[in-house]
């Protein structure tokens, strides 16, 4: 089913009722136009916050880094800088706009919009919450795949239409690395949809629970594997370190966006920190259970039982605390990534394209067949649960 | 709501408006307040300092090419994947799971020895060995 923001809404009566009244009021049925009010809303709010976590991304970058370096990093702008992102915003929108005369115009202008539709249109699957995600669909991981890598063309074009050999360099290698480590995410995906059994995040974070064995990652050994075989993969799709080779700063000057400057710059650099957020998310959600709670507060069914309270409230409640462990997980996630780019020096070429082709795609595949075989020996029941059964048969006999 | 129902694709196509707004608004609001005094030299590309000497659109290494084409055929049989490992499930709860994990068997090692055909050609490495150019030369004798 297609469960989207609106569905979890029009379960309280408020809703329902401000419909009717709309419809008696307007003269005809009104639904459709409050579910495009609340879309709108919804996707206003979304949009919002994940700007602001993007720009926060760079904040965090540099802090993190400097805290690693033992640097302060930036600390003038605001309470311990944390405003340095809009000074640096502020900053992008007041630099001109200069364009290559040699660059290809259109192309040069369209790189970035596609960098960013390709993220946004991704955020659309992202599970905030068991209401709170903006749509459910269908085929939801497979509508993100594909919006992501979009990201790619962006890249791509980008680098091309610089005319300029750095940007020439990125792009061609920003191309090649993305649609590459597409493979090993893309088949560690299929693995996990093989474990749940269908495709949008709903039945994909639906399988598993909010304790750390119901997990993916915990339900057999391939899973875990796969775990890592599509984090590194993420990685090297985001153009993060230590796969930053399309923008390797010491020997392509900037890579693919060396020509951008001022705003057309920072859409690039917005698209890349919401996408690493994205890419954080989906890890989450596949492996590390998602939005999910322990012991049902998310359907805050235990707080009307235990407490009683009224039931919209006690639901609203259960969302939050959903919403607050997606959360926690999906930053835990991001400071790894930041974490690992402070870390870890960077590939060369050859390496990148051996690590991808050679390593990570065979393991995947090794991954999705173990998942496949698992599936059928054991019924689809995670290693936790077999110990525990096989425990309890073993107590039951003595 | 049906899963027929196109509404729930509505939140798609705000975004991709959101994204054009957001992309074009910041560009046109810098457009009124940011300087623009375009000349000859901060129009060149960036060559570190250097006058650029030609065009960037030369021949290009042929290796990103055949990348591509590596990444095509794994693309599309990874798309072929997702409808069964869909199902997968359901078809173990109902006792049909034999049948689908031999499907899905012959499927991947069909994958695979285009895998290991492209190995052993070196297809896979960033430089091709002369190594392995040399023996082709041998055969072709």
């Amino acid at each position: 089913m297609n469960s989207t923001v609106v569905t979890y809404l029009s379960q309280s009566k408020e809703l329902t009722n401000a419909i009717s009244w709309l419809t008696k009021a307007l003269g005809f049925d009104a639904s459709s136009l409050v579910a495009f009010v609340i879309f709108l809303v919804a996707c206003l709010i979304v949009v919002g916050v994940m700007s602001t976590i993007g720009g926060l991304g760079t904040y965090a970058e540099r802090k993190i880094s400097a805290d690693l370096q033992m640097r302060i990093g930036p600390n003038r702008v605001g309470p311990y800088g944390i405003l340095q992102f809009l000074a640096d915003g502020v900053k992008m929108i007041l630099k001109e706009d200069i364009i290559p005369s040699g660059a290809d115009r259109f192309t040069f202008m369209l790189a970035p919009f596609l960098c960013l539709v390709g993220v946004f249109a991704t955020l659309a699957v992202i599970p905030f919450s068991s209401g709170f995600i903006l749509a459910d669909l269908n085929v939801g991981i497979f509508y993100l795949v594909g919006m992501a890598s979009l990201v790619g063309v962006g890249v791509f074009l980008g680098g091309y239409a610089s005319n300029s050999k750095w940007s020439m360099l990125g792009g061609m290698r920003g191309a090649s690395q993305i649609i590459s480590y597409e493979i090993p995410a893309t088949i560690t995906i299929i693995s996990i949809v093989l474990l749940a059994g269908g495709l949008s995040m709903g039945t994909l974070i639906g399988g598993q629970g909010g304790m750390p064995q119901e997990w993916y990652l915990f339900h057999n050994p391939f899973a875990f594997v796969g775990f890592f075989v599509f984090f590194i993969a993420a990685l090297a799709e985001t153009n993060r370190a230590p796969f930053d080779l399309p923008e390797a700063e010491s020997e392509l000057v900037s890579g693919y966006h060396t020509e951008y400057s001022g705003m057309r710059f920072g859409l690039f650099a917005l698209a890349e920190y919401i996408e690493v957020f994205v890419v954080c998310g989906v890890a989450t959600a596949l492996f590390l259970g998602g939005y999910k709670v322990p012991f049902d507060l998310g359907t805050g069914a235990i707080l009307v039982e235990k407490l009683g309270m009224d039931e919209m409230l006690a639901k609203n409640i259960g969302q939050l605390l959903e919403m607050g462990a997606f959360f926690t997980k999906t930053f835990a996630l991001y400071y790894v990534v930041i974490w690992v780019r402070w870390t870890l020096p960077r590939l060369r070429v050859d390496q990148l394209m051996t690590l991808c082709w050679k390593y990570l795609t065979p393991i995947a595949i090794f991954n999705l067949l173990g998942c496949a075989v698992w599936m059928y020996a054991f019924d689809g029941k995670s290693i936790y649960s077999l110990i525990f059964e096989t425990a309890a048969t073993v107590a039951g006999h003595h | 709501m049906s899963t027929f129902n196109l509404d729930v694709y509505m939140p798609v196509v705000i975004l991709i408006a959101l994204a054009m707004l957001v992309a074009g608004g910041s560009l046109l609001l810098g457009g009124l307040i940011r300087p623009h005094n375009p000349n000859k030299l901060k129009e060149t590309a960036y060559e570190c300092g250097e006058e650029p000497i030609g065009s960037a659109w030369a021949n290009f290494n042929v290796r990103f090419y055949v990348i591509a084409l590596v990444f095509i055929i794994f693309d599309v049989e990874s798309a072929l994947m997702f409808p069964v490992a869909a199902v997968f499930k359901k078809f173990t709860q109902i006792g049909l799971g034999g049948t689908l994990l031999v499907s899905v068997f012959s499927f991947v090692l069909i994958l695979v020895a285009g895998l290991v055909y492209c190995w052993k050609k070196g297809d896979l490495d960033w430089i091709k060995s002369f190594h392995s150019q040399a023996n082709y030369a041998k055969k072709d004798k």
